[in-house]
C-alpha cells in the first residue's frame, strides 16, 4: 500500500510542478494546491498508514494510529486553505488590474 | 519549571490585532492599542532576557503536556535576545509607520497585519516544536503578503505573486521535509530529534532531511537563494521594507542556526562548509547587485542579502568566537538595516524620488538625516565605536580559528565593498548642487523613461511610470515625526557599541547553549 501511495503523491508531485511552470496565473494557484494535497499524502505515508485501532478511549485493541500525522495534516490543511483563498483574491485583482493572467504579460505591464 | 511569560510575545499582539480589527474604522483605537501592545511586548521581553539571564532557560509546555508529546516554547538566551530586538523594532517601526503610513492604510487593517507579523516573528522564535515553527513561519509570511499588496500598485501586485509562488513552494517543500523526519525519527520535538540523532548517529538519510531543511531556510533567509528578495522588498511603503529588511530574513537565518546547532550538529565537516561557502557567495552577489542598482532602496535591499551571507559565515564556522560574532551581528544587522531603510524612507520623500540620478544636494534641505546616514554606513560596515564592529571582529577571530584564511579575508574586502555601496548613497544623495523637489512630477515624462530604458536594458528592472513611483508619498510624510522614530534606533546602534562589554556577557550565555545543545535538551526533557 505504501508503494501505491508513494507513487501517488510522486505523480502528485509531477503535475503540480508542471502546473506552476506554465504561464497561466489560475493553472499555477492550481499546482500549489496540488503541490500541498501530495505533501500531505506524503506527511501521511512516511508516517505509517493504518496499523491498529483509532487512537480513543474504550477502543480495546492491542495497537493504535499514530494521531499527530493527522493533526499535523489538519493544521496544514488550514494554512494552506487561507493561502490559497487569498492567492486567488490576489489573482483577480491583479488580473482586473493589469488585464492579464498570462505571467510573461504580468511581469512587462507589472514593470513598466 | 513552566513560566508562563513565555506566552504573552505570541498573545500581547494576537489580541491587539483582534481589537484593532473589530475598531477598523477608529483609527486612533488602533494606533493606541498598536502602541501599547509593542511597548507591553518590550517590557515583557526585557522581563524575559532578566529571567534567562538569572535562571537559565525557560520552558512553557502549552496545556501543560510536557515535552516531548506537547508543544513547548523554549527561551534560551538567544531567542530571548532575538524576542527583545525584534519587539523594539516593532515598536519604532509602529511609530514610524503613524507618520508616513496614510489614512488609506491604515483604514484597510495595515496595524492589525503588523501584529500578526510580530506574532509571527515572536513564535518562530519561542518555539521549541518544528512544525510549531512551520505555523509560525506561516503566520508571519500571510500576514507579509497582506503587507506587501496593500495599496495595489501594478508593482506591488506583481511582486507579491512572485513572493507568495516562491513561499508555497519552499512551505511545500517544509512540510516534506518534516515528513522525512518524522518517518525517520519519529518525533518533531527540537530537544527530542537532537537526543535521537545523537543516539543513533547522524546518517544518510538524516543528513539529505539536513540538507532539505537547508534548502528550506535558506529560502527564507535569502541564503543564496535570494533572487525573489529585491523585487517584495523594494515595492511596498518604507515602513513595510524597513520592517521586512529587520526581522523576515532574520527568521530564516534564527531557524538555520538553531536546527544546525541543535539537531544537526554531528556531521560537522560537510553541511557548515556548505553553508560557508553559501555565506561568501551570498556576500559577493549581494554587494555586487548593491553596485549595480542607482535606486536607494534596492542598494539597501542588496545590502540586507549581504548580511544574510556575513551572518551564515559566522555559524559555518561553528566555534565559539564565531557564533558570538554571528549572534551579535545579527542583533546589530537587525537594527542597522531598519535605521538605513527608515533614514532613506525619508530622503526619498524629501527627494521626492528613489533613483539617484535625480538626487542631489539633500544634506541641505535635512541635514540631521544626512549626518546620521553617514554614521549608520559606518556602523554598518564596522568601524570600531559603532555596533557593527564587536560581531564582525568574533566572526573574523572565528574564521581565523576555523582556518578559513582565504574566505576570511574575501568576507572582509567584501564589507569594504558594502560600505562603497551604502557610502555612494550618501555623496550622491546628500552632497552636490541642491535640486527642486521632485514631487510634484507624478507621472514621470516619456522621454526620461526612454532614456532609462537604454539605460537599464531591461524595462523590468524600473519602476512604474503610469503610477506614483513612491507610493509612500501616498500616505503621509512627516519628517520629523519619522526622525524621532529612526533617532531611537540611532541611539540603540551608538549604545550597543559603547556597551559592547556589557552586552557581550549576554551574547556569550546565548552561544554557550548554541556549542552546548546538550544544556538546551537537558532543560526540555528534564536529562532525558
Amino acid at each position: 500500500m505504501e508503494i501505491w501511495m508513494s507513487i501517488a503523491v510522486g505523480i502528485l508531485f509531477a503535475v503540480a510542478v508542471y502546473l506552476i511552470l506554465s504561464r497561466s496565473l489560475l493553472r499555477i494557484i492550481l499546482g500549489t494546491s496540488i503541490l500541498t494535497h501530495a505533501v500531505h499524502m506524503l506527511l501521511m505515508t512516511m508516517s505509517g498508514l493504518k496499523t491498529g485501532a483509532p487512537p480513543l478511549l474504550g477502543e480495546e485493541s492491542g495497537s493504535y494510529v499514530d494521531p499527530l500525522p493527522q493533526a499535523l495534516i489538519l493544521t496544514s490543511i488550514v494554512i494552506n486553505f487561507g493561502v490559497t483563498a487569498f492567492f486567488f483574491v490576489l489573482a483577480y485583482r491583479s488580473y482586473l488590474r493589469l488585464k492579464t493572467d498570462d505571467m510573461e504579460e504580468v511581469k512587462r505591464k507589472g514593470g513598466q | 519549571m513552566a513560566n508562563n511569560l513565555l506566552i504573552f510575545p505570541l498573545l500581547i499582539p494576537l489580541v491587539a490585532a483582534v481589537l484593532q480589527i473589530f475598531g477598523r474604522s477608529h483609527i486612533r483605537f488602533q494606533r493606541i492599542v498598536g502602541a501599547i501592545s509593542m511597548l507591553l511586548c518590550v517590557g515583557i521581553a526585557v522581563v524575559l532576557v532578566g529571567e534567562v539571564h538569572m535562571s537559565g532557560i525557560q520552558i512553557l509546555p502549552m496545556g501543560g503536556w510536557v515535552a516531548p508529546y506537547g508543544i513547548v516554547l523554549v527561551a534560551d538566551m538567544f531567542a530571548a535576545l532575538l524576542v527583545l530586538t525584534s519587539s523594539i523594532l516593532g515598536a519604532v517601526c509602529l511609530f514610524y509607520a503613524f507618520a508616513s503610513i496614510g489614512e488609506e492604510r491604515e483604514k484597510h487593517h495595515f496595524y492589525p497585519f503588523f501584529q500578526f507579523l510580530l506574532v509571527g516573528v515572536n513564535g518562530s522564535f519561542l518555539t521549541g516544536d518544528l512544525f510549531n515553527l512551520f505555523v509560525c513561519f506561516e503566520v508571519m509570511l500571510i500576514s507579509s503578503y497582506a503587507l506587501i499588496v496593500l495599496g495595489g500598485t501594478k508593482r506591488q501586485l506583481r511582486e507579491t505573486l512572485k513572493y507568495i509562488l516562491i513561499n508555497i513552494v519552499s512551505s511545500s517543500l517544509f512540510v516534506a521535509t518534516m515528513a522525512y523526519l518524522y518517518a525517520a525519527t519519529g518525533t518533531l520535538n527540537m530537544a527530542h530529534l537532537s537526543e535521537r540523532i545523537t543516539e543513533v548517529g547522524q546518517n544518510g538519510i538524516l543528513s539529505v532531511i539536513a540538507l532539505m531543511l537547508l534548502t528550506v531556510f535558506s529560502l527564507k533567509a535569502g541564503l543564496f537563494l535570494f533572487y525573489w528578495l529585491p523585487g517584495p522588498y523594494t515595492s511596498p511603503p518604507t515602513v513595510v521594507t524597513a520592517i521586512f529588511a529587520a526581522l523576515l530574513t532574520k527568521v530564516g537565518l534564527y531557524a538555520i542556526m538553531r536546527t544546525f546547532t541543535l539537531i544537526f550538529y554531528q556531521d560537522m565537516g560537510f553541511v557548515y562548509t556548505l553553508i560557508g561557502w553559501l555565506g561568501i557567495v551570498t556576500m559577493i552577489l549581494g554587494v555586487i547587485g548593491a553596485i549595480a542598482y542607482r535606486e536607494v532602496n534596492r542598494i539597501l535591499a542588496y545590502n540586507v542579502i549581504a548580511g544574510v551571507g556575513l551572518i551564515a559565515f559566522g555559524l559555518a564556522t561553528a566555534n565559539r568566537a564565531g557564533l558570538e560574532g554571528a549572534i551579535f551581528y545579527m542583533l546589530h544587522d537587525m537594527i542597522i538595516k531598519a535605521l538605513l531603510f527608515m533614514l532613506a524612507g525619508i530622503m526619498i520623500g524629501a527627494a521626492g524620488t528613489a533613483r539617484l540620478q535625480q538626487m542631489s544636494g539633500l544634506i541641505k534641505r535635512i541635514p540631521l538625516t544626512g549626518w546620521m546616514f553617514f554614521v549608520s554606513a559606518l556602523a554598518l560596515a564596522g568601524v570600531p565605536p559603532l555596533s557593527g564592529f564587536v560581531g564582525k571582529l568574533l566572526i573574523v577571530q572565528g574564521g581565523f580559528e576555523r582556518g578559513w584564511y582565504t574566505l576570511t579575508i574575501l568576507s572582509l574586502l567584501t564589507s569594504l565593498v558594502m560600505l562603497y555601496s551604502v557610502m555612494r548613497i550618501f555623496m550622491l544623495g546628500f552632497w552636490g548642487k541642491e535640486r527642486p523637489l521632485a514631487d510634484e512630477q507624478k507621472e514621470i515624462p516619456d522621454e526620461v523613461y526612454r532614456e532609462w530604458i537604454t539605460e537599464a536594458g531591461n524595462p523590468s528592472l524600473l519602476p512604474d511610470a503610469s503610477e506614483n513611483v513612491l507610493d509612500h508619498r501616498w500616505g503621509t510624510f512627516r519628517p520629523k515625526a519619522l526622525m524621532a522614530s529612526a533617532s531611537v534606533l540611532f541611539v540603540l546602534v551608538i549604545a550597543i557599541g559603547l556597551g559592547a562589554g556589557w552586552i557581550q556577557t549576554y551574547i556569550a550565555e546565548a552561544a554557550s547553549v548554541l556549542v552546548q545543545p546538550a544544556v538546551y535538551v537537558q532543560a526540555i526533557l528534564g536529562g532525558g
